[in-house]
């Protein structure tokens, strides 16, 4: 047991620091950094930066295209990228289309689509959810009745993060009613572009624009762009929930925030002394600091065991990903208490681009309340924390 | 970056894990602190034999050269037997002092015969005002040509009814609760002037109020400087925070599996209790909370003996805020789980419940912790 990195990978977070320093583009960074939205474009050019580098599919096999990273790689990368104040990348081509199809995919597919995963060329984005599946993801209705050579596809999905930004989706659909509900799953890649497809933004209460909802109106899918067979969609979507969940880039991110809610806490006044000096809410910020720290090494624990080749514990995945939601919700929390009174004024376009005034109060401050709100999702967004329990809880526990 | 335990780890845990199985049934555990002493010599002999009782010293002093991740190991596996055998403050504590503070001759006298379980130990720190502030010390050392005088009450030291020596925290200048002037003296029990009252704490083990009248001891009773005991007294500390840690989180494992157990077996309304949700979202967030106290207690061990004595303190810290919380939520919740029986004193989940409230109260609870852990 020994909780230092190498000298080989110390060497390599140092690597990866300066190359972050270098590559992300400034006005990039500076919106980061101050909590304005990016633009498709921008998270276009970022992740061909990445691309370029050979950095997007960071959990990629060599052989597939990817760095070849260890455990070990991957966690120092991804704490240093975001360190560094990186954006979250449109990651669902790596995380999800990509593995996917290098487990189920035909050689003609792998051909089609993985390459411009590789050079981020083309985005995709995720359709499970839909209005009456949530939770109850298996219950999902997105028809696609066989038509010849194609899928014939009507229905709606919604929560897609940055549909309005991708090329394509991975979507589930439902190819026969007949039987139990998980059995009658397809998974379809569809083009976006497609004629039939409408997509409609969805603002959340925080004001931001990453949510959509998508219109399917008889959207013809060729059947070679089916992954497995009819009705193998669930045990695919089964598989992909373990990549999802390994994420712990947000346990880096969230450590960025609270450095962040310090700086601003020594800025804040509170009757003439500093914010951050004041008894109750130092020790907020310790027991932050504190949760934070056990969630980090419980997500090293995991990677320490993958690289010992023991088996991935999909309960400790989800444990990860339960905790992660909690501490980011309160960190952001932290922040937007920090503001007091300047929490309140709310100017949404502040954060989005092209806003040219000032907004009211420190620029420091008017982020606070927005992100907090935007946190909420953690705990629901990619299977809500009561769902990663009932999973815990069975798979796990055998309850 | 590496959680897993070589093979030499992986032996000694199967080891200590099979005696604890063996020896550590819960109804032999309830008879052994039931009796007068509240442990086994036979069991302390046995612990000896394997070598356990050496584990941290260097080989040059009858140990093993084991570092704080074998005392993890065997305080884990402690922690799911409840062990009551005065391991922490004789190895630990006791033990600790010598290691780290003391002289090359006091090293020789003292390591080998605790290894060799001929001799056990206990550290008098706290005092009735102290609460958990290491500095405040009222006891007095008086230098008298070339011996001390001590003077004055050191309060729940842990396993101070079976050690043969005490080692006592004194104030040989300064005021109450000054960071200089503290230091740290080896004291035969069997000393003049020296009285222990003996009590057993609420978690079955074995405490005393140590009472000083006048104790005189000899210059080479001084275990490190003279006036600058506390750094040392606090690395000491800081070993027993990392090695209580990992005791926790043993109980808290033994009271998750058993209560698991139970949520499996026990009936009402027609059914096991666990196939009920509110139930089964319990016993997750239970096994969420051993989990991040596992991750915690083996981050204390891997950092105890960090050079850097403000990461040192602030990495247990952060270690005992996590163990205080888990060790809460599993304690209280593996009662309310069981129901009735688990508030009655001969099934085994009170006493994990009674052993994690008594371990938060022990070198410092969550909230010190969580100030120590700002204030750093």
């Amino acid at each position: 047991m020994d909780l230092r990195f190498s000298p080989e990978e110390e060497a390599f977070r140092e690597k990866v620091r300066a190359w972050v320093r270098e590559k992300l583009p400034q006005d990039i960074r500076e919106k980061v950094d101050r909590g304005f939205e990016l633009s498709c474009d921008d998270l276009r050019r970022w992740m061909k930066i990445l691309s370029a580098e050979g950095w997007i599919a960071t959990n990629w096999d060599k052989k597939d295209g990817g760095p070849g990273f260890t455990a070990g790689q991957k966690y120092l990368f991804e704490d240093e990228l975001f360190l560094g104040g990186a954006p979250r990348t449109i990651h669902f081509g790596t995380r999800m289309v990509g593995p996917v199809l290098l487990a189920f995919g035909t050689e003609e597919q792998k051909r089609k689509y993985i390459p411009k995963i590789l050079t981020s060329e083309e985005i995709w984005s995720q359709g499970y959810s839909e209005p009456g599946s949530g939770s109850d993801l298996a219950s999902l209705k997105l028809s696609a009745v066989r038509d010849g050579d194609h899928y014939v596809v009507n229905g709606t999905k919604i929560w897609s993060s940055h549909a309005h930004c991708a090329d394509r989706m991975f979507a589930l659909t439902r190819t026969s009613t007949t039987g139990k509900k998980q059995e009658g799953i397809t998974c379809l890649l569809i083009d976006l572009k497609a004629p039939g497809v409408t997509i409609r933004p969805i603002i959340t209460i925080d004001g931001r624009h990453v949510f959509n909802q998508e219109f399917f109106d008889d959207v013809r899918v060729p059947v070679e762009d089916r992954v497995g067979e009819e009705g193998e969609g669930w045990r695919i979507a089964k598989y992909l929930l373990g990549h999802e969940r390994s994420n712990a880039s947000w346990i880096s991110i969230t450590k960025r925030t609270l450095v962040k809610t310090k700086e601003i806490a020594a800025e804040e006044r509170v009757s003439g002394g500093r914010l951050i000096d004041d008894e109750v809410f130092r020790h907020k910020i310790a027991d932050c600091e504190q949760e934070l720290q056990t969630l980090e090494l419980t997500a090293l624990r995991t990677l320490s065991a993958a690289a010992a080749d023991k088996p991935m514990d999909l309960g400790q995945a989800g444990l990860i990903k339960l905790r992660t939601a909690e501490v980011i919700k309160r960190v952001n929390e932290l922040s937007m208490e920090a503001g007091a009174y300047y929490a309140q004024p709310f100017e949404p376009q502040a954060i989005r681009g092209g806003w040219n005034e000032e907004p009211v109060g420190p620029d420091y401050l008017f982020r606070m309340a927005p992100d907090y709100f935007e946190a909420r999702a953690m705990s629901i967004a990619g299977g809500s924390n009561e769902i990663q329990k009932n999973i815990i809880a069975k798979g796990v526990l055998g309850l | 970056m590496d959680f897993e335990y070589s093979d030499d780890q992986s032996l000694l845990k199967d080891s200590v894990d099979r005696f604890i199985q063996n020896n550590y049934g819960f109804e032999q555990r309830r008879k052994l602190v039931a009796t007068d002493e509240g442990y086994s010599d036979k069991n302390w002999s046995q612990f000896a034999e394997l070598g356990w009782l050496g584990m941290p010293f260097p080989e040059q002093y009858g140990g093993f050269g084991g570092t704080p991740v074998e005392t993890m190991i065997v305080m884990e596996a402690f922690g799911t037997g409840l062990v009551a055998e005065p391991y922490l403050p004789t190895v630990v504590l006791g033990g600790g002092a010598i290691l780290h503070g003391g002289s090359e001759e006091q090293k020789q006298a003292i390591l080998p015969a605790v290894a060799e379980g001929k001799l056990k130990l206990a550290l008098a720190f706290a005092e009735r005002q102290s609460r958990y502030n290491l500095a405040d010390v009222e006891t007095s050392a008086k230098k008298d040509g070339g011996s001390y005088v001590l003077n004055g009450m050191k309060g729940v030291v842990f396993g101070a009814p079976s050690a043969d020596k005490i080692i006592v925290v004194a104030r040989t200048s300064g005021q109450s609760r000054d960071a200089d002037g503290i230091s740290l003296f080896l004291v035969d029990k069997d000393a003049q002037g020296l009285r222990v009252r003996g009590y057993p704490t609420a978690d079955g083990l074995r405490a005393g109020e140590v009472y000083l009248d006048n104790v005189k001891v000899g210059a080479d009773a001084l275990v490190g400087e003279e006036g600058k005991g506390l750094p040392l007294l606090e690395k000491v500390i800081d070993h027993g925070i990392a090695a209580i840690s990992a005791e926790a989180v043993g109980a808290m494992k033994a009271l998750n599996d058993m209560t698991l157990e139970y949520l499996k077996t026990r009936e009402q309304f027609g059914q096991p209790i666990g196939r009920f949700q509110v139930l089964q979202h319990r016993m997750v967030d239970m096994f969420i909370a051993h989990e991040e106290a596992k991750s915690m207690a083996m981050m204390a061990a891997m950092r105890v003996d960090e050079a850097d004595e403000t990461e040192r303190k602030k990495a247990m810290s952060a270690a005992k805020v996590q163990i205080g919380k888990s060790a809460r939520y599993v304690g209280q919740q593996g009662i309310q789980l069981h129901g009735g029986i688990g508030m009655t004193d001969e099934y085994a989940a009170g006493h994990y419940f009674k052993r994690l409230t008594m371990i938060d109260r022990s070198f410092g609870d969550t909230d010190f912790h969580l100030k120590r852990f700002a204030d750093l």
